[in-house]
């Protein structure tokens, strides 16, 4: 049987996971967005995981509504990349320089 | 009623949103280049909405919609402020996006999204509503940001903001999530029922110390503050003043529902944690505003020593004390306006950004300016009877009478320090040798605009009880 806690160890992973890749990623900024998709699926695993085991359904609402945002999220993100690649001709994290001080 | 479907509490946001609509597709038929009917609807909209609100104004409290709605006199000062501050802040973009590629009605269209998103940010009684409220914010300022699609400064800027953003909202989601596990609800006021009648539990406190973070990244607090530099000093200037200002206060809004009434009992626990990051804040952004030469970087970190200054408002945990941090994110958002506004008057059509060398011979040639600018230098800096005083002196006399007076005088030795950095903006501009007049090519309403936001906060200065009341009534302190 699989118990709550499995499961809030993984999102707990995940979200480690995709901390870990915001911070040390230095290549490209697609897999930023990734690491930020990845941290609200972290997020919908736990909400499921109460959901399920609370027996309360707001939990699995919360989710939708974050799947949702996370849509809405990657559209922008994808069209702040373009406009950045059209700038730069380059979407290296490494370039993201000009700003400093 | 709890679950009533009471529709006149979100009368305001039902108009904006409809006039949004409107508005959109009216953009749509314009050919106009400088979109007057845009400009003049939306600023039309805002007005109308203040109007609304303030008839609000010391309405009983109410909750509907199953409890996730929340209409109290704490929302409606806070949307008053917002409005005000909005309206003021368009005057100044349209000015600086007129000759710009800015010059879209998107511009206007997102700065309204973005107050339909501040305006649920402060009204949201659950978890859910206060994060759809807070995306919708934030997913309108990068595409805001990212509008100025020729400017690699501005791109770069763009991707910054959305990635600090997403983390941000990742980590405030996280902790949300096992404070949902904890509490079995994501309606703030049975969060805070569960909390009064139950243990603290260790998940709980690990769900607040995300939320804490979260917040901390929002606000730009040392050490989240990584990005703001950044974006403030890549994003046109016009959107700077915005986000500098605005969201900061519906922040609060989103500050106080979060910790103060939905972890009210937890109070030692997350004043603590504030402490420190404020602290830190007021050091380390005063600190680094030394060594700025640009002014927009310069008005950044003063921005980080702000937040710390106010979230220092917040740690005694008393009523008095919140409504003290909210006059100083009100007056706050006020007083960094009207600096971005110095900003936006000295650009030219070609340059943007300015070192604070540019200033030079301004005091000599357009001393009125000068003076005007010297105002808000030094409502910035906190020297009576100027308005940046009084909000400040309430922050510490709140932190003396509850028992914090170490923290309180290191915070008044780093306002000492930040006051060198102001003061050597007035000096640039009348004390430095020079024989250059400054270039001044703003049109006329940018030169009334400057000119009455910065009266407005001599007037304020001399009545500083005008703002304060109406925040000491968001508490119920006065009625």
């Amino acid at each position: 049987m699989i118990g709550l806690s499995d499961y809030l160890l993984l999102s707990a992973i995940l979200f480690a996971i995709s901390v870990a890749g915001i911070i040390i990623n230095r290549k490209n900024v697609i897999t930023l967005l990734m690491c930020i998709e990845l941290m609200l699926l972290a997020v919908n695993t736990n909400f499921i995981a109460f959901s399920h085991f609370l027996e309360d359904t707001a939990g699995q609402v919360f989710v939708f509504f974050i799947l949702t945002v996370a849509a809405a999220e990657a559209a922008i993100g994808l069209a702040i990349i373009v406009v950045l690649f059209r700038n730069r001709a380059t979407i290296d994290v490494e370039q993201l320089n000009q700003l400093k001080g | 009623m709890n679950d009533s479907m009471n529709f006149s509490l979100i009368t305001s946001e039902i108009f904006l949103l409809i006039a949004l609509c409107v508005i959109m597709i009216v953009d749509l038929f314009q050919r106009d280049k400088e979109r007057k009917l845009t400009f003049t609807l939306t600023q039309l909209s805002l007005f109308v909405l203040f109007v609304l609100g303030f008839n609000d104004l010391n309405a009983p409290k109410e909750i509907a919609f199953n409890g996730h709605w929340i209409a109290d006199q704490l929302a409606v000062v806070l949307k008053l402020a917002i409005y005000t501050i909005t309206f003021i802040a368009l005057f100044y973009a349209r000015a600086f996006i007129n000759h710009r590629s800015l010059m879209r009605g998107e511009y206007y269209l997102l700065t309204l999204f973005a107050v339909l998103g501040m305006m649920i940010m402060v009204s949201g009684n659950s978890f859910l509503t206060i994060y759809l409220g807070l995306e919708l914010l934030s997913l309108s300022l990068y595409a805001l940001i990212a509008l100025q699609r020729d400017s690699k400064l501005a791109s770069e800027s763009a991707v910054k903001y959305f990635v600090m953003g997403g983390l941000a909202s990742g980590f405030l989601l996280y902790g949300i999530s096992l404070v949902y596990g904890a509490t079995g609800s994501i309606i703030i006021s049975s969060v805070s029922d569960y909390y009064a009648t139950n243990q603290v539990n260790l998940i709980s406190q690990f769900g607040l110390v995300f939320i804490v973070i979260g917040l901390a990244f929002k606000f730009g607090a040392v050490p989240f503050h990584m990005w703001l530099p950044d974006i403030y000093h890549g994003s046109p200037s016009s959107i700077t003043a915005f986000i500098a200002s605005v969201p900061k206060i519906a922040a609060f809004g989103m500050l106080i529902r979060l910790l103060v009434e939905a972890f009210g009992q937890f109070i030692s626990d997350w004043s603590e944690m504030i402490l420190i990051v404020a602290l830190l804040s007021v050091a380390f952004g005063n600190v680094i505003a030394l060594a700025q030469r640009n002014l927009k970087r310069l008005l950044a970190y003063s921005a980080i020593a702000h937040v710390g200054y106010f979230l220092l408002g917040v740690v005694p945990g008393t009523d008095a004390s919140y409504s003290a941090a909210m006059y100083y994110i009100i007056v706050y958002a006020l007083m960094t306006l009207a600096g971005f506004g110095i900003v936006i008057f000295m650009s030219t059509d070609k340059n943007e950004y300015q070192q604070i060398t540019d200033l030079q011979g301004l005091g000599k040639y357009h001393p009125w300016y000068g003076l005007m600018f010297s105002v808000v230098m030094v409502s910035m800096a906190g020297i009576p009877p100027f308005i940046g005083f009084w909000p400040k002196l309430e922050i510490f006399r709140h932190l003396i009478i509850n028992g914090f007076v170490l923290e309180a005088i290191i915070a008044i030795a780093f306002s000492v320090v930040g006051l060198f950095y102001y003061l050597q903006v007035i000096k640039e501009m009348f004390f430095a040798e020079t024989n250059e007049s400054p270039a001044i090519t703003s049109s006329r309403s940018l030169k009334i605009a400057i000119s009455i936001n910065c009266l407005l906060l001599i007037m304020l200065g001399i009545m500083p009880d005008s703002i304060y009341q109406y925040c000491l009534s968001a508490f119920g302190l006065i009625s």
